[in-house]
């Protein structure tokens, strides 16, 4: 189990090609809204990249553009070094989206035949079925499967065509514990292999485990883009990448301007009774504040998470 | 960045494959959905062992029995059956699912979809059509030959195109949930009103003379010439409405999808 909890970052290889990209895409619906404002982003062959932001944020149609599903009003998207439009470029892409109903009167491995049947150089039906948890499931209706089980199917029809280029979107609804870790470690697997990853969730614990590389949008903007630990450090107020940002939350006499005039000291918040901290240098803060402060009690610290961080940069100025 | 290892597969699954499966597992989806094979086969039938069998009086217009009439009014109704809820419900139902959305983004050939759909709507209308015939065969007196037949099963499946079309215009426009209900408001009176449910002899003047505006009537009529029916009017004139049909929908389609597209 630990092994599977592993941040993956450390195996991340430095020199990657360019799979996919979107470079200075506006896109803008007919009915004005502007989903996507000169956005770019890029992905690298075998990285897993979470995309992340609130709804609306232009996340899915970040997504949709790069499967080709919608065409961006300026700039451009490419996988492969092809337009995504065109069919041939898809046929190194899988994809998995928010899919309600599948035509619910096929068995699966009909299903999966189908789409094993779009590609060149499909994934071996074993190893498919092997991979998505679908054993003894094979020769049941889609329609018979629960809401976890149909997920799985989803998946398996994502990586049918053996793809070097996925597209996840929230992969692991509905799935239980024991179904979301066997695909936590498939997808991990997967980017062993050299394929490529694009992940769109909810679950801020996911793209946490799982990603090489997480982006932020919001407003149709990137507002963030680096490995989790950066991002976190990001959201908690401090530009300087890789330094051992914490939040000190403790009960304290000492005001919020005091505590502000600290050096290293960020952000500092009240909740209830609680004063909340962010500091790049929480040794050194702590031992200033256990100096002035004889009562201060309830003292915790903590990492930032990555929670804290998305509500801190996509909160709408 | 290396762009040179970044190729596209030369080799492609062969389309003829493909199109096959699709066609193949279509057909097997629709054979199992018993809402749809039951109901677009057994009204038909129904409808015309009472119409065409049970209240035959033995009249002749223009020719040719009711049975025979009617042979062909159902076996057309059938036809639009299977096309109108196969294609118009069918695909409302997979764009509202998302379903669509997933065969898009993969590599299969976008006409493949539309294709499938297609030939098992014109293979359910083959199976109404061969029904029917052994009906009225055994039970209605038709007397029709291997060549009439042929030809029936023929202009049936061509038949099936102008109403897929139609199907698809409604999936694009209709809301899921209503898209049953539409379905069966536009099916039933273009039916009643295009002679398929009774010969157009029976209904009242004015409606005779209302009945070339639809689409039914002239598909109707067509399959009536297999019979040598006298008042089949010319066959020229029932194609090229038929066809005239088939464009305005698919350009209403063609529309639809567009805007559907720009507010997606």
């Amino acid at each position: 189990m630990t092994e599977l909890l592993e941040a993956p970052a450390a195996t991340q290889p430095q020199t990657a090609e360019t799979v996919a990209s979107l470079a200075a895409v506006t896109k803008r619906y007919s009915n004005g809204v502007v989903a996507l404002d000169d956005l770019s982003l890029e992905l690298h062959r075998g990285q897993i990249v979470a995309l992340l932001g609130p709804n609306g944020a232009g996340k899915s149609t970040a997504v949709r553009l790069l499967m080709g599903l919608s065409s961006p009003t300026s700039g451009e998207a490419r996988i492969f070094g092809a337009d995504p439009r065109n069919t041939a470029a898809r046929l190194r892409t899988g994809v998995m989206l928010q899919v309600g109903r599948a035509p619910e009167m096929l068995r699966v491995r009909e299903h999966i035949a189908i789409f094993r049947g779009y590609y060149p150089r499909p994934m071996a039906y074993a190893d498919l079925i092997k991979a998505a948890g679908l054993e003894g499931l094979e020769n049941r209706m889609f329609g018979e499967l629960s809401g976890g089980q149909k997920q799985r199917v989803f998946f398996a029809l994502a990586l049918a065509g053996d793809p070097d280029l996925i597209f996840l979107d929230e992969p692991t609804v509905g799935l239980d514990i024991e179904a979301r870790r066997l695909m936590w470690a498939q997808i991990r697997s997967l980017a062993a292999r050299g394929k490529t990853v694009l992940l769109t969730t909810h679950y801020l614990d996911e793209a946490d485990a799982l990603a090489h590389r997480i982006i932020v949008i919001n407003q149709g903007r990137v507002v963030c883009e680096g490995t989790p630990a950066e991002v976190k450090s990001f959201g908690a107020g401090v530009s300087s990448a890789g330094s051992a940002v914490k939040i000190i939350r403790c009960v304290t006499t000492l005001t919020v301007e005091h505590l502000l005039k600290m050096p290293s000291v960020s952000s500092v918040a009240n909740e209830d009774a609680l004063t909340v901290i962010t500091t790049a240098q929480p040794e050194a803060t702590l031992r200033e504040m256990l100096a002035l402060d004889q009562d201060l009690h309830s003292l915790e610290v903590q990492s930032p998470a990555l929670e804290d961080a998305f509500l801190a940069l996509t909160k709408s100025n | 960045m290396s762009a040179a290892i970044i190729t596209l597969p030369t080799a492609r699954p062969s389309s003829i494959g493909i199109f096959s499966r699709e066609v193949r597992y279509e057909f097997v989806r629709a054979l199992r959905t018993r809402a749809y094979s039951l109901s677009v086969i057994c009204f038909p039938v129904v409808f015309y062992l009472f119409f065409g069998i049970l209240m035959n009086r033995n009249e002749n217009f223009h020719g040719i029995s009711v049975s025979t009439n009617m042979l062909a009014g159902y076996a057309v109704f059938g036809a639009i059956g299977a096309s109108l809820f196969g294609i118009g419900v069918g695909v409302a139902g997979d764009l509202s699912a998302g379903w669509l959305e997933l065969k898009r983004a993969s590599p299969m050939p976008p006409l493949a979809y539309l294709l499938a759909k297609c030939c098992t709507a014109m293979g359910f209308a083959t199976i109404i059509v061969t029904l029917l015939t052994f009906m009225g065969i055994f039970f209605g007196g038709v007397h029709i030959n291997l060549a009439e037949y042929l030809r029936m099963v023929a202009l049936i499946i061509v038949g099936c195109i102008p109403f897929a079309c139609l199907g698809l215009l409604l999936a694009l426009l209709a809301p899921f949930n209503a898209a049953p209900g539409i379905a069966n408001m536009i099916y039933l009176p273009m039916s009643f009103l295009g002679g398929l449910w009774m010969p157009i002899e029976i209904l009242p003047k004015f409606l005779q003379k209302l009945a070339p505006i639809f689409p039914t009537y002239h598909l109707k009529q067509l399959m009536l010439g297999v019979f040598n029916y006298s008042g089949a009017g010319r066959t020229s004139t029932h194609w090229l409405a038929l066809f005239a049909f088939t464009v305005i929908m698919l350009s209403c389609a063609g529309y639809a999808f567009r805007r559907r597209e720009q507010n997606s």
